[in-house]
C-alpha cells in the first residue's frame, strides 16, 4: 500500500496528539533533557530564549545546526524550531534537519515585512503566532496545521497572552451567531478567508489546535490560559530563568493537565522556588513588542 | 475477531467507557465513541477507572502521559483494571504505556506482551497515511494515520496480530480484552473500531477469546 507524507491529516494531527501539554523552550539539550524528565509534549530548539533576546538585541535567527541536532539526538520527544518570518529556506534547512515541527516566529527577527512562508509547499508542518482570529485564519490559509496567540514573548507578564487568547476566542463565539450573510462582512473586517470563516462559524472553534504563548511563568499562569479555553501552552523563559528549572517544568506539565482542579493547582505550586523576574509587557515601547510583528 | 457470547441481559445498553485525559487527542475519542452508542467520560483520577467497562488510551506523548498518570496513581489502578479483566484500548502513544517493553527508561502499564519501537518510522516528515487490513473487520481496507508512530517488533505468543504494514510491521494486536493500534483510527471519521470496541465493553466477560 502506498504511504502518503505531508497530508494535512498528518500535520495538523502531530498537533492533536500535543493537546493538553505543554511545549518548553530550550537553548541545550541538557535543558530538553530536563524537560522532557518533567514531562513536557515537545521541546522548542532555539539560540537564545526571548527573554535573552530582549535583553541583548542583535538579529535572532534560526538556531545552530548542531544545537539543533544534538537537541533530536537527545530527547525522544518532538523537537520544534524557529525560523524567521518568511524566511523559507531556514525552513527548508530545518525540515532536512528533521526537526518535527517549524515555528515560524515572531519572536526571531522577521526575514520578509509582507510575506509569511508558503507553508503548504512542505512536508513538516507549522505553527504561527496571532494576536486575533484574522491573523489566526491567515496563517491557516498559507498552510499553518497548528496556531498559537503571541502574547509577548520573554516578558513573563501574562496579560498580553490573556488579551490575545480572549480575543481569538471571543471573536469565534461571536461568528457563530451570525448569518451567512454577515459572514462575508466579517471576514472583510477580519482579513480571513470566508470558506475558513464559515468553518468556525460552524463549529466555534479553530480548524486547527490552539495553544497559548508569551509570557507564561507560573503554573496559575498555565492553568489559566487552559481555563481560558486553548489546547495547550508553550512556556519560554518561564522555565529555565525560573529558581529551579526542573520543578518549575514539572508544576507547569501538571497544572496544564490538571488544569480545572485548584487542589492540585495548589499542591504543584508549592515549594517550586522563584518564578522568573520579569518584565511589565504594558511598559514595553510598541516599536520593541515581539508581537506586532507578522501580518 | 470478537465473539460475543448470548444475548444481551448481562450486558450494559450502553457502555461507560472513559478515555485516559491526561495529555493528547482525547476530545476525538470521547467523539467517536459517543457516536458509537457509549457513554463516554473523560477520566483523569485513579477513582474514576473504577467501574468503567472500558477505558481507551489516547495518542499523546507517551512519556509526558506516564509520567503524570505514574505521580497520580493513575497506572497503577490501569494495572489493577488490567488484571481485574477490564477493557483497554490504546493507540499510538496508548500502545506505548500497555506495552512490556518500549525500548526507553519510562513509566508504562506493561500489560501488553509486545516490544514497541517508538517513532519507528522516523520524525515527522515521515509520519503517513495508508491502507491498512485489519483481519475480520468487515467493510474494507481501513484508512490508517501514522503520526511519529510506533510499531510493535515482536509479539508474545498470546498476543494476536491483526494488521501488519507490507513490510511486516506489526500496527495492530489484540491480546484478550486489550487491543492496541499504532495508528489513529479517532483522526479518521470511520468509527468501525471504535464501534468493535465499545461492542468488546459491552460484552463484559462473556467475550469468548479466540
Amino acid at each position: 500500500m502506498e504511504r502518503e507524507t505531508g497530508t494535512w491529516r498528518v500535520k495538523s494531527g502531530m498537533a492533536q496528539m500535543l493537546k493538553g501539554g505543554v511545549i518548553m523552550d530550550v537553548t541545550t539539550a541538557e535543558q530538553a533533557r530536563i524537560a522532557e524528565d518533567a514531562g513536557a509534549v515537545a521541546v522548542m530548539a532555539l539560540e537564545r530564549v526571548p527573554s535573552d533576546i530582549r535583553a541583548e538585541g542583535g538579529v535572532a535567527r534560526m538556531a545552530a545546526i548542531e544545537k539543533i541536532e544534538e537537541i533530536i539526538r537527545t530527547v525522544t520527544i518532538p523537537v520544534m524550531a524557529k525560523a524567521r518570518i518568511g524566511h523559507f529556506v531556514e525552513a527548508q534547512i530545518l525540515q532536512q534537519l528533521g526537526v518535527d515541527y517549524i515555528d515560524e516566529s515572531e519572536v526571531l527577527t522577521p526575514a520578509d515585512d509582507a510575506h509569511h512562508i508558503d507553508k503548504h509547499g512542505f512536508t513538516v508542518p507549522f505553527v504561527c503566532g496571532c494576536r486575533n482570529l484574522g491573523e489566526a485564519l491567515r496563517r491557516v490559509s498559507e498552510g499553518a496545521a497548528m496556531i498559537r496567540t503571541k502574547g509577548e514573548a520573554g516578558t513573563g507578564d501574562i496579560v498580553e497572552a490573556v488579551r490575545h487568547a480572549r480575543s481569538v476566542i471571543g471573536e469565534m463565539r461571536r461568528l457563530t451567531t451570525l448569518g451567512s450573510e454577515q459572514l462575508v462582512a466579517a471576514a472583510k473586517d477580519l482579513g480571513a478567508p470566508i470558506d475558513l470563516l464559515r468553518v468556525v462559524a460552524e463549529t466555534g472553534h479553530l480548524p486547527v489546535v490552539n495553544f497559548a504563548a508569551g509570557g507564561i511563568a507560573t503554573p496559575a499562569d498555565a492553568a489559566l490560559m487552559m481555563q481560558l479555553g486553548v489546547d495547550g501552552v508553550f512556556v519560554g523563559s518561564g522555565i529555565f530563568k525560573s529558581e529551579h528549572p526542573d520543578r518549575a517544568a514539572a508544576a507547569i506539565v501538571r497544572a496544564t493537565a490538571h488544569y480545572g482542579d485548584p487542589a492540585v493547582l495548589a499542591e504543584v505550586s508549592r515549594g517550586i522556588g522563584a518564578p522568573m523576574r520579569g518584565q511589565q509587557a504594558t511598559m514595553i515601547p510598541e516599536a520593541d513588542r515581539l508581537a506586532t510583528r507578522g501580518w | 475477531m470478537v465473539t460475543v457470547a448470548g444475548s444481551t441481559s448481562a450486558h450494559p445498553a450502553r457502555p461507560r467507557v472513559g478515555v485516559l485525559a491526561i495529555q493528547g487527542d482525547v476530545a476525538e475519542h470521547l467523539a467517536a465513541l459517543s457516536r458509537c452508542g457509549a457513554e463516554a467520560v473523560p477520566v483523569r483520577r485513579a477513582a474514576e477507572i473504577d467501574g468503567l467497562d472500558g477505558i481507551v488510551l489516547p495518542g499523546g506523548e507517551s512519556t509526558a502521559i506516564g509520567l503524570i498518570a505514574r505521580e497520580d496513581g493513575v497506572l497503577d489502578a490501569l494495572r489493577r483494571y488490567v488484571d481485574q479483566g477490564g477493557a483497554v484500548w490504546g493507540t499510538c502513544a496508548g500502545l506505548i504505556l500497555l506495552a512490556r517493553d518500549a525500548g526507553h527508561a519510562q513509566p508504562l502499564i506493561g500489560a501488553l506482551d509486545v516490544v514497541v519501537e517508538r517513532n519507528a518510522f522516523g520524525p515527522q516528515v515521515f509520519s503517513f497515511e495508508t491502507d491498512v487490513t485489519i483481519a475480520g473487520l468487515e467493510g474494507g481496507p481501513f484508512r490508517a494515520v501514522f503520526i511519529r508512530a510506533p510499531a510493535i517488533s515482536a509479539a508474545g505468543p498470546g498476543v494476536d496480530v491483526l494488521a501488519a504494514l507490507d513490510d511486516d510491521r506489526i500496527v495492530m494486536v489484540r491480546q484478550g480484552r486489550l487491543l492496541a493500534t499504532a495508528f489513529h483510527p479517532e483522526l479518521t471519521g470511520d468509527d468501525r473500531l471504535h464501534r468493535w470496541f465499545v461492542e468488546l465493553c459491552g460484552a463484559q466477560s462473556s467475550v469468548v477469546h479466540a
